[in-house]
């Protein structure tokens, strides 16, 4: 039996040839999408309906709990949030804020610049990097807080100072990690070509570890927000205006609770609007264009 | 010394000087474990306009003497000699062609890809540059694509746009690693042939590496067959009477035959041992 079932052959059949029909006779090969499929495919739109949900189950549970000291409605919220940008002092308090950072993450990258370009170039480089990585990455910026008031004093240096810490070591890692992993292929094609130096870090392994790179721009962007709004409810006031976090802080003291929300609101918009504008933005003209990322 | 067979049809070549002599050079890499020997003491010339292969079974050290004379390693013995001069460094007078389809800057369109090497290298003026990189493009065939992104092409597109920026930069010797290796069979038979009438139309040198007979008895004009462990040169052929219109013809199957009988002589055994082993 199992040897018949070993020496079963196929059966013979006839060879055939096929003319091929006019597709019409199946059906269009594509049709346009219907407005609901076209809209359903479109991220916004998919993201701002998860949002208007969210808004509308915060507004029934701040309604039916009504206690606007510890939890006021959206609507409460929206009213404070208009009334700050209006006529209280949160652009002001934003820009703060804002002017901040921007100096911390300026200086951050162009210290990760030069400790990522000395680890390419030299074994030495390579070691001082990884290790000043691994030491300082897990340490939160906010626990320095204390030395930077120590030896800047109160003031936005202190402040630079840890964003400094949070942005340098998260880009620098991700720099390097990138630049280690360009293709051995690409490395040699880079240099028959003629690229030597400073010219095949800024024509070869800078374009060709830029995922790496955008990826570490935005984690240090995230670390840098955060720590300066922690670091500005740590103490407060800095020289004569307070930042973003200093309002919440104020407003807290004064039981103003819909304008506490109004802060962090803020805080998440801005957020929002760095990541999906420009940091998707710099995505699109880049990394996506060149096939580097889906 | 060296125990090279006296060829039959060895080219006339006095009065002609060599482009790229390899003097006895003896190559060796370390991995992990090991120091291994790559070749040892090779030697050859290359003429101007050669279509010059180098082939052997995968350990014959074939790639990396073509890596050694591209400039990315230094002979342990021996030189490596282009026009009389002592080969230090990579470089564009020796553009390459790797097999890995990567070798493209996935972030320059297809024209910026050509066009780089030459402005990079002030090889000519931009607008001369751009018309040269333009040229190039229509003799692979990929005018309509030169505003593409890498990673929109198929893999046989991007070996052509790889030919395509080396031949720009004019090089003394084009150098080609296996470069359509991971082609499937149709696009590869095209390339061997596109690459074939592309040398004739503008008759460059190149050096080509590869481990199929057929691909350099049909793109080879003269043939380098290596040994294994280490890399070591056992004969030297001319094969170029031959091309796509012989294949199938008896004088074609004799020379696959020599070079087959040539290349695996000694290793039929071993083969047919682990052939036995596998069943």
């Amino acid at each position: 039996m199992s040897e018949q079932a070993l020496r079963l052959s196929p059966p013979k059949r006839p060879e055939r040839t096929v003319r091929l029909d006019a597709v019409g006779a199946i059906g269009d090969a594509a049709r346009p999408l219907s407005l609901f499929e076209r809209l359903s495919e479109n991220t916004f739109v998919r993201r701002l309906v998860i949002l208007v949900v969210l808004g509308a189950i915060w507004q029934a549970y701040a309604t039916w709990v009504a206690n606007p000291l510890l939890f006021p409605t959206l609507t409460e919220t929206l009213t404070a949030l208009w009334e700050a940008v209006t006529r209280g002092p949160l652009i002001e308090r934003t820009l703060t804020s804002i002017q901040v950072l921007l100096m911390g993450y300026g200086i951050g990258l162009a210290l990760a610049a030069v400790f990522t370009t000395l680890a390419v170039s030299t074994r030495v480089g390579t070691d001082l990097l990884s290790t000043l990585t691994s030491m300082f990455n897990p340490l939160p910026a906010i626990a320095l807080l204390p030395l930077a008031l120590l030896w800047f004093g109160l003031g936005y240096k202190s402040l630079v100072f840890v964003i400094i810490h949070s942005v340098l070591w998260a880009v620098a890692l991700n720099t390097h990690s990138g630049f280690t992993s360009v293709s051995p292929t690409l490395r040699m094609a880079g240099q028959n070509i003629g690229l030597r130096g400073l010219s095949y870090v800024a024509f070869l392994l800078v374009p060709a570890a830029f995922p790496s790179i955008l990826t570490g721009l935005k984690i240090g962007w995230a670390f840098a927000w955060r720590t300066l709004i922690a670091a500005e409810l740590v103490f407060g006031v800095s020289s004569r205006s307070g930042g973003l976090g200093w309002f919440i802080f104020e407003n807290r003291n004064q039981l103003e609770t819909a304008s506490v929300f109004a802060g962090l609101f803020t805080v998440i918009i801005i957020g929002l609007v760095v990541e999906s504008v420009i940091f998707r933005g710099i995505e699109n003209a880049t990394v996506r264009r060149w096939g580097m990322q889906s | 010394m060296l125990n090279v067979p006296a060829v039959a049809g060895q080219k006339l070549t006095q009065g002609v000087a060599p482009l790229l002599v390899v003097d006895d050079v003896t190559l060796q890499y370390k991995t992990k474990q090991h120091l291994v020997t790559a070749t040892w003491r090779v030697g050859f010339e290359v003429y101007e306009a050669d279509r010059f292969v180098l082939l052997g079974p995968s350990g014959c050290g074939k790639s990396t003497l073509l890596k050694a004379i591209a400039g990315f390693m230094a002979p342990v013995e021996g030189s490596i000699r282009l026009n009389g001069r002592a080969i230090e460094r990579p470089g564009p007078d020796r553009m390459m062609v790797f097999q890995e389809f990567d070798q493209l800057l996935p972030w320059r369109t297809v024209l910026g890809n050509v066009l780089f090497p030459l402005t990079h290298n002030r090889k000519m003026p931009r607008a001369e540059a751009v018309d040269h990189a333009r040229a190039l493009l229509a003799k692979v065939n990929l005018t309509r694509f030169e505003n593409v992104y890498p990673h929109m092409l198929s893999g046989g597109m991007k070996q052509r746009v790889a030919i395509a920026r080396a031949l720009a930069m004019e090089p003394a010797v084009l150098l080609m690693d296996e470069p359509f290796a991971a082609l499937d069979a149709l696009t590869r038979r095209k390339m061997q042939e596109e690459l074939v009438a592309l040398w004739d139309d503008v008759r460059f040198t190149v050096i080509f590496v590869t481990h199929s007979i057929e691909e350099a008895l049909l793109v080879g004009s003269r043939i380098l067959l290596m040994s294994p462990h280490p890399g070591q040169v056992k004969a030297e052929l001319d094969v170029e009477h031959l091309g796509f219109a012989d294949i199938g013809t008896s004088a074609f199957e004799a020379v696959h035959k020599r070079v087959h009988s040539e290349l695996f002589a000694d290793k039929v055994e071993t083969a047919l041992a682990a052939e036995v082993h596998h069943v």
